[in-house]
C-alpha cells in the first residue's frame, strides 16, 4: 500500500469509535468536486462507481511529471462515507506514479471504516476504491 | 410539495408529525426526537437539533443472541436518552425512514405508544433547509419503567409464519422483485447475507416497501393510493391477518407501519427473522 495511505490507515485504527467518527467527518468537511475544467455534469457514466448508492464519480489525470491527481464527485447529499473516502484517496494518493496508486487494496474500507460501515455502504466504498485502482492501472 | 398529513385520509394520523410541526417542538420538553439511520455516519454529520440517536444494531438489538433488547436494556435505553413514559417520542432517520419506522417498531414491542415518525425523514428536513447541527445533546437520565417486551401482537416468529402458512393468511414480500423472484440472494448494491436459497414465502405479495413513499421527498403516500397499492392491486384485505417480511425485518417494518397506522389494517406482524431465516431454514416451503 502507498506509505502515506498506510500510515492514514493505521492512524483509524488507533482510533476509539467516536474519535473514527470525527476524523472521518473532518475528511468528508474537505472533500472538494471535480473542478469544471476537468468534468461538468451530467457527467459521463464511464466514470460513474459501480453499486455505490451515493452516486460517486472518479477520473485520474495523467500529469505533467507522470503522476496521477484524482478527481472525484459524490452526487448524493447524504453520501458523507463516500465523501471521506474520496478526500482520503485524493490527499494520499494524488501525486503519486500510477504504478504505486495501483497498488491498492479494497480492506482499506473495513480498517478505515470499521463500526462505521453500514450495510449498504461496503461494497460502495470498496467499488470506489477498485474504481481508483482500475484507472492507476490503466495509467500504468 | 405533500398534501397536508390531516388530509391524506389516513386511519391514524395522529401518528405522522410534520417536518414543520418538528421545527416548532426542537425545545419542547415532552418531546424526544430519536434520529435512526442506517448509515452511523449521518447523525454525527448533523442532525435536528436535539435529536438524539439510536442505533439499530447497537441500541435496538442484543449484542449476543439474534434477538431485540429485554425490558432491561429498553429501560436503560429510555433513560440514556431522557424520556420517561410521558415523553413523545418522534423518530425520523435516512432511508425514508426505513430505521426510523424499525425503532418505532421495536419501541411497540415495549408498549410505547406515545410515539410518532416525523413524515420524510432526514431528506425532507434538509431539502426544507431546516436548521441541522452537530451538537450532540445531553439529557438528564430518567428512570424508565419499562414494560417486558410484549412480542406476539406485531411480531412474528417461523412457527408463526408456518402457521399462517398453513391458513393462507396474508404475507406480504416487501424486498427488490429480483430477491422476490429468487434471481438475487440480497438487495442491489448490498452484500449477500448467507440465505442459501432464493425465492419467496408461498402466497406472498411482492409490493417493495419503497412504493409507499413520494421519492421525491419521502413521505408517505396518500391513503388512497396506498388503499390502491395494497387491496386493489395486491388484494390484501384491513380486515385479514397480515404478515410482512424482507431480510432482517427492518424493510418490513415500514410496511407494517404504513399497513397498520395509515391504512388501518387490524392485526399486522413484521416477521424480522425474515429471508436471512427463512432462506436458510431446512425443508420449509419456497416459491419462486
Amino acid at each position: 500500500m502507498p506509505d502515506k495511505l498506510d500510515q492514514l490507515v493505521n492512524m483509524f485504527q488507533m482510533f476509539d469509535p467516536a474519535d473514527r467518527t470525527n476524523l472521518l467527518l473532518s475528511y468528508a468537511d474537505q472533500f472538494k468536486e471535480v473542478p469544471p475544467a476537468v468534468a461538468t455534469r451530467p457527467f459521463p457514466k464511464s466514470h460513474q462507481v459501480p453499486q455505490c448508492e451515493s452516486d460517486a464519480y472518479v477520473w485520474a489525470h495523467r500529469q505533467a511529471d507522470g503522476t496521477l491527481q484524482l478527481y472525484f464527485a459524490v452526487e448524493n447529499p447524504s453520501g458523507v462515507s463516500a465523501k471521506a473516502l474520496a478526500a482520503i484517496l485524493d490527499k494520499t494518493l494524488s501525486g503519486l506514479p500510477a504504478s504505486e496508486i495501483a497498488r491498492l487494496n479494497t480492506d482499506i474500507v473495513e480498517k478505515i471504516f470499521r463500526q462505521n460501515i453500514s450495510m449498504g455502504k461496503g461494497l460502495g466504498l470498496m467499488s470506489m476504491v477498485q474504481a481508483v485502482q482500475a484507472l492507476a492501472k490503466a495509467a500504468v | 410539495m405533500a398534501t397536508p398529513i390531516e388530509q391524506r385520509g389516513y386511519a391514524k394520523p395522529d401518528v405522522l408529525v410534520s417536518t414543520d410541526w418538528v421545527e416548532q417542538h426542537l425545545t419542547d420538553p415532552k418531546v424526544r426526537l430519536v434520529e435512526s439511520n442506517e448509515d452511523t455516519l449521518l447523525y454525527a454529520s448533523g442532525h435536528v437539533p436535539g435529536a438524539v440517536h439510536v442505533d439499530w444494531t447497537s441500541d435496538l438489538n442484543d449484542q449476543v443472541r439474534r434477538d431485540y433488547i429485554t425490558r432491561e436494556g429498553f429501560a436503560s435505553l429510555m433513560s440514556r436518552i431522557g424520556a420517561t413514559k410521558d415523553t413523545m417520542v418522534v423518530f425520523y432517520g435516512d432511508k425514508n425512514n426505513w430505521w426510523a419506522c424499525y425503532a418505532f417498531w421495536v419501541f411497540q414491542l415495549f408498549g410505547h405508544t406515545n410515539a410518532k415518525v416525523m413524515d420524510g425523514g432526514r431528506v425532507k428536513w434538509l431539502k426544507e433547509n431546516k436548521p441541522v447541527s452537530r451538537e450532540v445533546p445531553s439529557y438528564p437520565k430518567t428512570t424508565y419503567a419499562a414494560s417486558e417486551r410484549n412480542d406476539a401482537p406485531i411480531r412474528a416468529f417461523r412457527d408463526d409464519v408456518m402457521a399462517h402458512l398453513k391458513k393462507q393468511g396474508q404475507l406480504v414480500d416487501v424486498r427488490s422483485p429480483e430477491e422476490y423472484a429468487g434471481t438475487r440472494m440480497h438487495m442491489p448494491d448490498y452484500p449477500n447475507e448467507g440465505a442459501l436459497r432464493g425465492g419467496h414465502i408461498p402466497g406472498a405479495k411482492s409490493i417493495p416497501w419503497a412504493k409507499a413513499i413520494n421519492p421525491d421527498d419521502g413521505t408517505f403516500k396518500p391513503a388512497a393510493e396506498l388503499k390502491k397499492l395494497y387491496c386493489d392491486d395486491n388484494k390484501l384485505s384491513p380486515s385479514g391477518d397480515t404478515i410482512a417480511y424482507c431480510r432482517i425485518g427492518e424493510r418490513s417494518s415500514h410496511t407494517w407501519f404504513a399497513l397498520t397506522y395509515l391504512l388501518g389494517f387490524g392485526t399486522v406482524r413484521n416477521y424480522d427473522g425474515s429471508w436471512t431465516e427463512w432462506g436458510n431454514l431446512v425443508g420449509v416451503p419456497i416459491e419462486r
